[in-house]
């Protein structure tokens, strides 16, 4: 497997706050990687570092060189005054590989091509966001909570959308989610994250991984883990935890 | 009754509405029409230190509104103050330092109201060169460039990811936007310049589905401001810049009752 990004003990801060402390991890193609995480975690923090939107304070961050990436934002702010199409708001991406209409038929929403951005509902958003980011037939693909503003049922599919992508394109994905039991189904790993990385693994094991229980105020998932670790998060490294997994 | 001085204004006005379209769209995209006032305020101290220096007076503004062009581009990176605060302080800064300066040169008249306001009986072939040289190479430059200052419009973030040299752009915009207020300001003014940047524009954003056809439609507007403006102005002996300016509010007026598209 080719290897994308890798995370040396990385660290953040800004104006004498600590946002993120040795992070180290690596992702590579067909990955998906999931970031979970209490507000303020630092998880879009993260995914500017990787996306070398922002700059690391320490640590080493290698990005495999020339590589193509593919990001869908959080939220996409378009003031009304700018009439855009959908299809045109496709072509603006810079050093696209593949046509709008075939971005627009990976996602399933050809029948969109001519809308109006400013008219599309948070699903719909979503999806064309997504076909954006898969213009320049990324190695790695980015996602910084795909799935706000999106129905619970809409959330499962745009899930199953990205994992079928990530398997057609045989690219990386690390995603921000809120949700873990969501994207339990269609994730590898899963980095539980507040501001150092508390517990990484397979999903199901950081499910059951108490301090993701603490983190989420959900103490009666702790109870189900096979093992109970009683020791402080602070204390530990993600390479410890991973025996739990 | 079209004079040769007024075929002169008239060329003034449709070359200067033809780069206004797409460059006042982008205004009106990015919210920077008090950022246009600012400069525009600016080329005032240019005809003062033109004047001061005995240089070319288009050539002083264009400096004077490039230079403050890039101060505020550098001031907006480091300063705590909020934009529209310190737009405002450089803004009549400028206006109030070229007024006193002029006020300085007893061997100078000159008339002020034809700096603020335009006079279109002032235009020159020299000053159709300038329209027409520099506007041909901003719209050369502004084809090259237009995808990518859309999609740094539409987002900065998508476009720093995707390798669009977002801060360069940035100040390529500003650039441009400096280049126009200086060829433009002898026929509107400085105090009324950004009006033609932005109306005919937002009256265009009423009938458009995509950006290309708000900048298009944007000329349109912007020629028939002026043509309406100029006829206003020689009936009825009114001046020449506000003229263009009220006719293209009346175009804006018109356009609300009409249904709006996309």
């Amino acid at each position: 497997m080719t290897k994308l990004v890798e995370l040396t003990d990385v660290g953040l801060t800004a104006e004498n706050t600590v946002i993120l402390e040795r992070i180290s991890f690596a992702l590579h193609r067909g990955e998906i990687l999931t970031l979970v995480g209490p507000n303020g975690a630092g998880k879009s923090s993260l995914v500017k570092l990787v996306l070398k939107l922002k700059v690391a304070t320490a640590g080493t961050l290698w990005r495999k060189s020339g590589l193509r990436i593919g990001y869908v934002p959080q939220k996409l702010h378009l003031d009304p005054v700018l009439p855009l199409t959908v299809a045109r708001f496709l072509s603006l991406a810079h050093g696209r590989r593949i046509t709008v209409a075939r971005a627009l038929a990976m996602v399933g929403a050809e029948r969109l091509a001519e809308r109006a951005m400013q008219a599309l509902s948070g699903g719909e958003m979503q999806r064309v966001l997504l076909a954006r980011a898969l213009m320049m037939e990324p190695e790695l693909l980015i996602l910084d909570e795909p799935a706000q503003g999106v129905d619970v049922h809409g959330q499962t599919e745009l899930y199953a959308l990205i994992k079928q992508i990530s398997d057609q394109l045989n690219c990386g994905v690390l995603m921000v989610s809120h949700d873990l039991h969501l994207v339990m189904a269609s994730t590898h790993q899963v980095i539980c994250l507040n501001q150092h990385i508390c517990c990484h693994g397979e999903p199901e094991h950081v499910a059951r991984h108490p301090e993701f229980a603490r983190l989420f105020g959900r103490p009666e998932l702790a109870q189900l883990a096979v093992y109970t670790h009683h020791h402080d998060c602070d204390d530990e490294h993600h390479g410890d935890v991973r025996h739990v997994g | 009754m079209w004079d040769s001085f007024l075929l002169y204004g008239l060329l003034a006005g449709i070359g200067i509405a033809a780069l206004a379209g797409p460059l006042g769209s982008f205004v009106v995209w990015r919210r920077m029409a008090y950022f246009g006032d600012t400069l525009a305020h600016s080329s005032l101290l240019g005809v003062a230190l033109g004047l001061l220096l005995q240089i070319d007076l288009t050539l002083a503004v264009l400096v004077a509104c490039l230079i403050l062009g890039i101060m505020l581009a550098a001031l907006q990176r480091s300063s705590w103050l909020a934009n529209d605060t310190l737009l405002g302080i450089l803004a009549h800064t400028a206006l109030s330092l070229g007024l006193v300066a002029l006020a300085f040169m007893d061997n100078v008249r000159v008339d002020l109201m034809s700096y603020l306001f335009g006079d279109l009986l002032a235009i020159q072939p020299m000053d159709l060169y300038w329209i027409y040289g520099g506007g041909l190479l901003l719209l050369l430059v502004l084809r090259r460039y237009w995808s990518q200052l859309l999609s740094i419009t539409v987002s900065e973030e998508l476009a720093r990811v995707e390798g669009v040299r977002v801060e360069a752009l940035k100040l390529l915009l500003l650039l441009m936007i400096s280049v126009l207020i200086a060829v433009a300001m002898k026929f509107v003014g400085a105090l009324i310049i950004t009006s033609l940047l932005i109306i005919p524009a937002a009256t265009a954003r009423r009938f458009s589905r995509t950006p290309e056809q708000m900048a298009l439609y944007a000329i349109g507007l912007g020629v028939l401001s002026v043509l309406g403006g100029l006829q206003l102005s020689i009936s009825h002996d009114t001046p020449a810049g506000p003229s263009v300016v009220v006719s293209a509010a009346s175009l804006f007026l018109i356009s609300q009752l009409l249904p709006k598209k996309g």
